[in-house]
């Protein structure tokens, strides 16, 4: 939505639980030590939402959404044990920590456990900005949604159906600690407005959707922006062919080609290396991508999706080049795969932040026209790719393209190839970055993969 | 439903928390002042542990424990819903607040009498109430913790063991991964309609996955299986062991892999697991909310032809100790077993109360939901296709050219144009009626409402999966089963590079 519409800040409720948070850490913390455990770590959560759909106009769903949870691990010298709870009485965290307690008595020896190194943990906590809560109050809620959905029915007589506009307000509260001392927060909010509508003539029903995410509402895409630009992409579906089997250049559109670099980072992350489990494995060093790419992260972006002063075991966060010049030059570990490669840890437990793709010259008509003939892609459905071989094959759908010009939607394809190749063979990256999610990429252009259609 | 299923409801879930009869009264009172249709409230207490091995060792192990109510009130097609962690009356009361608020303006006042009427006898009777769904008796698993059905030492051997029995098979296993999960679930439902419900719910997993090397080349296999059992269920007929092998072979088989041919082909589907088309291909299309609202490509399709004659598919709740199979549901329906299709004909859909309400028609005992914290929606329980009359071998001898596709990964399916994908992780060629080469795994993709049309033999050899899957649903994830006889499938996509 634009600025103009924005409400007042309202007062945090989840804030206001900072030091009952920090005070149960401690608690849960000292309770392992009093229980035998000689290191320790607990994080604790709470979160608060309100997420609303209206379809066809009329108010479908309002919940409320409330949860908090708390997780310690024990380690009894290089033995250990986890155990969770969403119950915060003092009773159950001492429980709970028996629990944990419990399991490190049957868990093996091993020799990489035990909490990050302590000159590895964040000493400062810069603010991200990554909290501004938000509360528009129920009616207005529903009025944004349903502006949404009905600036997307309106567009065209052929948005037949519709699964609805929806509006979702999220605040959350995270603290961690351990037995290092380290002891850190971080509240933030995330606030999305989505549309998905069918659209619909003889041929059949076509459905998509369209999505803006934001930390500060302010920032979000108007509800006009958000529904017309569900309703074309649905239109532009209509009377969708299958292609025939063929090689040819495949252009990933921005929000899929993420899913490409995810599957760049299970391939370089420690869990996948240390069990031989990648096709990237003794990768460091040797040409990956292709030599103009550079792939990085950056943890401290302010008010994006994937920031973190922290990761998940309290280990600062620092900006990092994993791919320069196409070479890899960094693994994605936390501290147990780090031990188990004798590495250092790269500040990754619980994945990665605003990884990032360095974006090029070209917009996606721009990519199109230098494709000439290929196929683009809107739209990727299923799992089969694997991490250990780099195999790829799923289902696609999207657009035929001749002379860079779209000329009729395709679906019911797959594409296939081996992710090694394909790194290795993108030809050009798009100016039109996708920045709704922690993987942040414009559209990527890769020289050719077999489409297998009738 | 069992009483003693209720009995053990009410004693888990509202005895530690004071409430009693008169407690809920007021709830229900809270939740249905106003216009409200009808409401719920669910409760529920679940427990969770799973160890995991690598490297020869239990490493890791992990107990969770969750608890809330989810409140629910509905008016029309309008669902308000709010929940709360914490079982008390205060925070109970707040979240029927909250929950009804939506559905308090612009929809008829429709309080049902019969939960006034029936409120005051809901104790009394035990559970079997006027309107209420429920079989005396039904108990298709055993209310027993399985967590506690296994000392924890021995949970640590009987991984160690899978580990070994892997290792033993072939020099070239380079990793073994095992992991063994269990959880233990209670539930109570208290509808407005009078209805009160309960379940305990056990449910037990098992998982292998072994990486296998040989001139530098590695590739996996996965095998596990359970259900609503208890941890000895691995110890008889030596099923932990079986898995260890069965995985074991998938991955020496993938070793030899070539590409895979691309394009429009004769496949050949096993029996079990690759029932995953089912799911995917019409099972989601089948359930009730999309096709009330329309968006499903099979809505207002019933009484016409969508697959062959020999198909016959169902929805079945009540097979005993299936990964899929519930008592009653989340909604507090009693399951039954669904006709979806019969010889091809579609017969109709898998609904919840809210569905069914809307669309004239009975609930089917799909209602569930992943916990207290999610809305109730249509789910599948357990999805197969019944037995047709060919020997598996005459199937495969009739196809000169083709794909037989036995083992598969996750499948997925848009379910407004009716596309669906499922990704073969064990596959062979078949050439001139014999099975050849293994070829690598690739993705299938069809159409679901013409896909079945094109079944053109069903053998005679039905198997359910051995209990692994879990499906996901606008973010909720439930456990269920697939099964199916081998299929022989005159025309699907196949997803190789070998074009």
């Amino acid at each position: 939505m634009n600025r103009n519409s924005r409400i007042p800040t309202h007062e945090s409720r989840v804030t206001a639980d900072d030091s009952r948070l920090r005070d149960a850490v401690v608690q849960v913390l000292a309770e392992a030590k009093k229980s035998g455990a000689t290191a320790a770590e607990a994080g604790v959560n709470i979160s608060q939402g309100l997420s609303v759909t209206v379809r066809l106009g009329e108010v479908e769903t309002v919940e409320h959404t409330r949860d908090k949870g708390m997780g310690v691990t024990v380690y009894f010298g290089q033995r250990t044990g986890s155990a969770s709870t969403t119950d915060f009485s003092e009773q159950a965290l001492r429980e709970t920590v028996r629990a944990a307690c419990t399991i490190a008595k049957y868990t093996a020896e091993d020799d990489c456990a035990g909490l990050a190194d302590p000159e590895r943990l964040a000493k400062a906590i810069p603010d991200l900005d990554l909290h501004h809560p938000w509360n528009p109050g129920m009616e207005q809620a529903i009025e944004l949604a349903r502006a949404a959905e009905s600036a997307a029915r309106g567009l065209d007589t052929r948005i037949a159906n519709s699964e609805g506009g929806s509006l979702s307000m999220h605040e959350g509260l995270e603290v961690y600690g351990n037995t290092h001392g380290f002891l850190g927060a971080v509240a933030a909010t995330r606030h999305s407005l989505s549309v998905s509508v069918i659209a619909q003539d003889d041929s059949g029903m076509q459905r998509d959707h369209w999505y803006t995410v934001a930390r500060d509402a302010g920032l979000l895409e108007s509800p006009q922006t958000v529904g017309l630009q569900a309703a074309r992409r649905s239109l532009r579906r209509l009377r969708s062919r299958k292609l025939s089997t063929r090689e040819c250049p495949i252009l990933y559109e921005a929000p899929i080609a993420t899913s490409l670099l995810s599957h760049f980072v299970s391939a370089v992350r420690g869990s996948s290396l240390y069990r031989q489990a990648s096709f990237l494995l003794d990768s460091l060093g040797k040409p990956i991508f292709a030599d103009f790419v550079r792939i990085h992260e950056q943890p401290h972006l302010k008010g994006a999706q994937g920031s973190a002063a922290f990761d998940s075991e309290g280990v600062a966060t620092q900006p990092r080049d994993l791919i320069r010049d196409g070479i890899l030059q960094g693994y994605v570990l936390d501290s147990y795969s780090a031990r188990k490669l004798k590495m250092q840890t790269t500040g990754n437990a619980g994945g990665v932040h605003n990884l990032t793709i360095d974006p090029g010259q070209d917009d996606l008509a721009a990519l199109m026209k230098r494709m000439h003939t290929g196929l683009l892609v809107t739209e990727l459905i299923g799992f089969g790719v694997n991490t250990i071989t780099g195999d790829y094959s799923r289902g696609a759908a999207g657009f035929w393209v001749e002379n860079g010009e779209i000329q009729y939607p395709v679906e019911e394809i797959t594409i296939a190839g081996n992710l090694k190749d394909m790194f290795r063979r993108i030809a050009a990256v798009g100016s039109d970055v996708d920045t709704r999610g922690n993987i942040r990429s414009g559209s990527i252009l890769i020289e050719s993969m077999t489409v297998a259609g009738s | 439903m069992s009483e003693g299923m209720l009995t053990l409801a009410r004693q888990s879930l509202l005895e530690p928390a004071g409430l009693g009869e008169s407690d809920l009264t007021r709830l229900m009172g809270q939740l249905m002042s106003g216009r409200v249709d009808y409401g719920d409230l669910y409760f529920q207490y679940s427990r969770h542990e799973s160890w995991s091995l690598e490297e020869g060792k239990v490493k890791s192990g992990s107990h969770s424990i969750e608890q809330g109510v989810g409140v629910r009130a509905v008016a029309g097609e309008k669902t308000g819903f709010a929940y709360s962690d914490e079982i008390l009356l205060p925070a109970l009361l707040e979240a029927a607040g909250a929950a009804r608020a939506i559905v308090q303006q612009g929809a008829q006042a429709r309080v049902p009498a019969a939960f006034r009427d029936a409120q005051g006898r809901a104790s009394a009777a035990g559970g079997r109430m006027p309107g209420a769904t429920g079989e005396a008796g039904r108990q298709l698993y055993r209310p027993d913790d399985p967590l506690a059905s296994l000392p924890d030492d021995a949970k640590v051997k009987l991984l160690e063991r899978v580990e070994k029995e892997a290792r033993a098979q072939d020099p070239r296993v380079k990793q073994v991964m095992a992991s063994l999960a269990s959880e233990h679930e209670v539930v109570l439902v208290v509808r407005s309609d009078g209805v009160i419900a309960g379940d305990v719910r056990p449910l037990v997993r098992l998982n292998v996955t072994v990486i296998v090397e040989q001139n530098g080349r590695r590739e996996s296999g996965s095998h596990g299986g359970g259900g609503r059992l208890a941890y000895d269920y691995f110890n008889q007929e030596d099923r932990a062991l079986s898995y260890a092998r069965e995985a074991v072979r998938q991955a020496l088989v993938n070793l030899e892999a070539v590409e895979t041919p691309a394009g429009t082909m004769t496949v050949v589907l096993g029996p079990g697991w690759p029932g995953i088309l089912l799911h995917e291909a019409i099972g989601h299309g089948l359930e009730g909310d999309f096709n009330r609202k329309g968006t499903s490509a099979f809505a207002g399709r019933v009484g016409e032809r969508v697959a062959s004659e020999q198909c016959t598919v169902v929805d079945d709740g009540t097979i005993p100790g299936r990964r899929g199979s519930l008592n009653v549901d989340d909604e507090g329906t009693t399951t039954q077993k669904t006709v979806l299709i019969e010889n091809g004909i579609l017969k109709g859909y898998m609904q919840d109360t809210l569905n069914a309400r809307l669309m004239g028609v009975a609930p089917t005992g799909n209602g569930r939901r992943e916990s207290y914290a999610h809305l109730p929606m249509p789910r599948m329980t357990n999805t197969y296709m019944l037995p047709g009359k060919f020997d598996p071998k005459e199937i495969i001898a009739s196809v000169d050219k083709g794909l037989y596709a036995v083992n598969f990964g996750g499948g997925q399916v848009d379910i407004t144009s009716g596309k669906f994908v499922f990704s073969a992780s064990e596959a062979y060629l078949i050439e001139n009626g014999k099975i050849t080469r293994p070829v690598k795994g690739a993705t299938l993709i069809g159409n679901g409402p013409d896909v079945l049309t094109r079944v053109s033999m069903v053998g005679s050899d039905l198997q359910l999966d051995p209990g692994v899957g879990t499906c996901g649903k606008e973010g909720q994830s439930v456990p269920v089963g697939v099964g199916q006889p081998t299929l022989r499938i005159d025309g699907l996509t196949v997803g190789g590079t070998q074009s």
